[in-house]
């Protein structure tokens, strides 16, 4: 019924434009030429494995601090520059990377880029600055402390992932904030900001070689020679049996839960398998089975769903649900039910068509904003999915079969060896 | 963005807006009711976000075990929420898949079931849903000063509702809730995207035009007085960290004054969508450590609602101290003619949260449904042009009208823990 235009709307191979700065730096862009704006992002190896356990979060203190003042200008300056023109930017870190992100009217791109390379190149880390954000992030610190959901999901990292870099929060500890000086920052920037690693990509109203000349002008001569490279991820112990760990916060009328275990990375061969029965898991519909029996039929959770965390290193399976403290043993015993069925049974073929319909027809609504590209875009580079991947993606997607659903779920969940994490009264 | 829509309305009352965009694959379909939780008396607080949430549970035609499956299946994207003065269902789509959300929208206006079993279930839901907010310091205060602001107007209570009215609102309540509010005539449906507007149209004729009217109760109009003086409270909760809320009486979306104070809001907080880091309040409050953030809001309402200002207060200070340089900033507002170019400025960012916008059907359709709860389409397309005109004199004159302590509550979360 509806008009079908045929129209280019999958990035591909045609359209997406990638080079290679001499310094290193990898640049991406597609044009969208439907609105006048522009959105840009991207990221380098700056993130929190570089940092010892008594500064921990130290990379993210640096990332926060970059447009606090650079060489050639002021917080107010960096800020009043940025919003008289309705732009904006902003970076955050985690434990592999240091990414930022912004957009602006197309007209005041070059203003955005030149913005980017002061704070990635030339930051001073203003005493005062720096100690009004240490009391900012202080302050933050105090708040997780508070939130049922960070505590839960903190105090699963901590036991899922122990001994490896991943079980830390990239945000720091009180003590460790406060143990960061202005020379540790400053060494930090000085070792590892630099082009090596670094991927940036423009999506919107330009033509993507005046895109790649805009960024090559402020970019391009960036040369930090003894930047350092990120150290290889160290391999993580698995669970011998289920542990539980509560977090206890007074006060608090609803209680929050993790229950899970390790994942495949970004990268894995399971991946699509692990991803679409994730779907039948927690995700489909009104969050997939964990969702119909915890919320549906039992009333217990407002929300109740499973998700996968998969990027460069060991992912994790996680199922997330926030419930009245005195329905916490019900919800947890349903979930590990769930669990149990999955691994034992898989999926159905009529639970796995609906996702993988699902997977393929969402694919056009992803690709809705020029941010939505530009993620899009930079993940391509981040788990060398290639140029041409949402063009193989509905193969991808139809290509997982419900014994490749079976096999992945029994390779990774055990529902003898979880990790349960709670945080409330 | 392209202004061109069709706007029309079917036999039985109900409007349809069009909006064509051929820019991706994509349709975004939005269906509005006239009813939220300014329209529910003492006693069954809840009810309009309670319905919604019983709108997924499912007709004879789309049972619960479907509805839910029937959308994600083909890729869609859906969802649905409550406010103060409206109700609305979104599904955005593949463009060649959006009969189906039709179809499910023109069933469940009128056939949805409100299984007893189902109503039971989706109590615990929903009070699990508030026992979520409650967890939140920032709600705590927010909803006391929300009832403190308003005696009479129903904008007294939160969407979510009362606890003791989600203990006690009974299925029949809730089936008399929908079939007096989910009729045709009280409904607005905005469309945007890949689609044809004359086969689309005649396709939503089909499906909604046999649907009867009702007779839709006037809205709950309870005037709330003029504020006699400023109210002061205090809640106490867990944590470390004092919040600080400030609450001005703020005019309904249509009334002149609102654009003038959308530029002192500008000004003041910072453009909406964008950072707010050389808004007056950043520089006066959190540059100077009075506070670690602070935000200020307001929202396009029927009637006159709130502006809030949000303080996370700094915990070196205390909450006077606090609380007389954000005076200060207000007085300056007030005082002192701001400069043109400040105007000029607000301007270039409104116009660029505008474009932003329009980079997204989903956004598009939204905007259309939205100001036609409140006022027409034109609000929206004239808002830059009627933002531009906003002189220095306007904006001290709406400061100085609007932003009175006396017409104002503060409300204070005191933490029961140690501050940091």
């Amino acid at each position: 019924m509806a008009k079908l235009i045929a129209k280019p709307s999958l990035p591909g191979p045609e359209d997406i434009f990638r080079t290679v700065l001499p310094n290193g730096i990898t640049v991406l862009a597609r044009s969208n030429f439907n609105s006048p704006s522009v959105s840009m992002g991207g990221y380098l190896p700056a993130g929190a494995i570089f940092e010892s356990d008594e500064k921990l979060g130290l990379a993210d203190f640096v990332s926060s601090s970059l447009m606090r003042g650079t060489q050639t200008r002021d917080f107010d300056g960096i800020y009043n520059a940025l919003e008289s023109v309705g732009a904006s930017m902003g970076f955050d870190s985690g434990v592999h990377n240091a990414n930022f992100g912004g957009r602006s009217l197309v007209e005041d791109l070059p203003l955005l880029l030149k913005l980017l390379s002061e704070s990635l190149k030339t930051p001073i880390f203003p005493k005062d600055e720096i100690e009004k954000l240490r009391a900012q992030i202080l302050t933050g610190l105090a708040l997780r402390e508070q939130d049922t959901s960070d505590m839960a999901a903190m105090a699963f990292d901590r036991t899922l992932f122990a001994g490896h870099p991943y079980s830390r929060p990239s945000d720091g500890f009180v003590e460790t904030i406060k143990a960061i000086t202005r020379r540790d920052m400053q060494n930090f920037h000085r070792a590892h900001y630099g082009p090596k690693g670094m991927v940036i990509a423009i999506v919107g109203a330009i033509e993507p070689k005046k895109a790649f000349e805009a960024v090559n002008r402020v970019l391009g001569g960036w040369q930090v020679p003894c930047q350092v490279d990120a150290p290889a991820l160290p391999p993580h112990k698995p669970v011998r049996k289920t542990v539980r760990k509560h977090h206890s916060i007074a006060g608090k009328s609803q209680s929050d839960l993790v229950i899970g275990m390790i994942g495949p990375s970004r990268k894995d061969p399971e991946y699509f398998s692990a991803s679409l029965g994730n779907a039948v898991l927690g995700q489909f519909g009104m969050m997939g089975r964990i969702g119909n029996v915890v919320r549906e039929k039992s009333g217990l959770a407002y929300y109740a769903s499973s998700s996968l965390s998969a990027g460069i290193g060991p992912g994790s399976w996680e199922v997330h649900a926030g419930v009245n403290p005195k329905n916490l043993k019900k919800a947890i015993d349903l979930i590990e039910k769930e669990l149990r069925r999955f691994v034992k049974s898989g999926v159905t073929k009529n639970e796995l068509a609906d996702c993988q319909a699902n997977y393929v027809g969402r694919l056009p609504l992803s690709f809705e904003s020029n941010s939505g590209v530009a993620g899009a875009l930079l993940s391509i580079e981040r788990y060398n999915l290639g140029a041409d991947y949402f063009l193989r993606y509905v193969d991808l997607v139809r290509g997982v079969t419900r014994d490749d659903v079976l096999a992945t779920a029994k390779k990774y969940i055990d529902p003898d060896r979880l990790v349960i994490a709670t945080a409330g009264p | 963005m392209a202004n061109k829509i069709t706007q029309t309305t079917l036999k039985n009352g109900m409007k349809v807006m069009l909006k064509e965009i051929h820019t991706a694959p994509i349709i975004s379909s939005w269906v509005w009711y006239r009813v939220g939780s300014r329209d529910e008396p003492t006693g069954k607080t809840g009810i309009s976000h309670w319905t919604e949430h019983m709108q997924f549970k499912g007709t004879k035609q789309f049972p619960a075990s479907m509805l839910d499956k029937a959308i994600s299946r083909e890729g869609g994207r859906w969802n649905a929420s409550t406010s103060h003065d409206s109700t609305r269902y979104f599904e955005t789509m593949p463009a060649d898949k959006i009969d189906l959300a039709l179809r499910l929208e023109s069933d469940r206006m009128q056939n949805s079931l409100f299984d007893a079993k189902e109503v039971a279930s989706e109590r615990t839901v929903i009070i699990s849903e508030r026992e979520g907010h409650e967890n939140e310091p920032m709600f705590r205060v927010s909803e006391a000063v929300q009832q403190t602001a308003f005696h009479v107007h129903p904008y007294h209570h939160e969407i979510i509702g009362d606890m003791a009215d989600l203990r006690t609102i009974t299925r029949d309540d809730l089936y008399d809730h929908y079939r007096k509010y989910y009729v045709p005539n009280n409904a607005v449906l905005s469309m945007a995207g890949d689609f044809d507007t004359k086969s689309m149209l005649k396709r939503i004729k089909e499906l909604f035009e046999p649907i009867p009217k009702g007779k839709v109760p006037p809205r709950l109009i309870r005037p709330e007085p003029e504020p006699k003086g400023e109210v002061r409270l205090s809640v106490e909760g867990p944590g470390e960290t004092t919040f600080i809320q400030v609450a001005y009486r703020f005019p309904n979306a249509t009334d002149p004054d609102y654009i003038p104070l959308q530029v002192f809001d500008s000004l003041l907080a910072g453009a909406s969508g964008l950072s707010y880091k050389t808004s007056r309040l950043y520089r006066a409050l959190v540059d100077k450590e009075f506070a670690v953030d602070v935000s200020g809001w307001s929202e396009a309402t029927i009637d006159p609602y709130l502006y809030r200002i949000t303080i996370t207060k700094h915990p070196k200070r205390q909450p006077e101290e606090v609380l007389a340089a954000l005076d200060k900033e207000i007085t300056k507002l007030q005082d002192v003619l701001v400069s043109s170019s400040e105007i000029t400025r607000a301007v270039k960012q409104a116009r660029a949260v505008f474009a932003y916008g329009s980079e997204n059907i989903t956004n598009q359709a939204f905007w259309m449904g939205y100001v036609e709860m409140f006022s027409s389409y034109e609000w929206f397309t004239d808002y830059l042009n009627k933002l531009a005109k906003v002189t220095p004199a306007d904006v001290r004159r709406v400061a100085r009208k609007y932003f009175q302590p006396s017409s104002r509550v503060i409300g204070t979360y005191v933490p029961k823990g140690k501050e940091a």
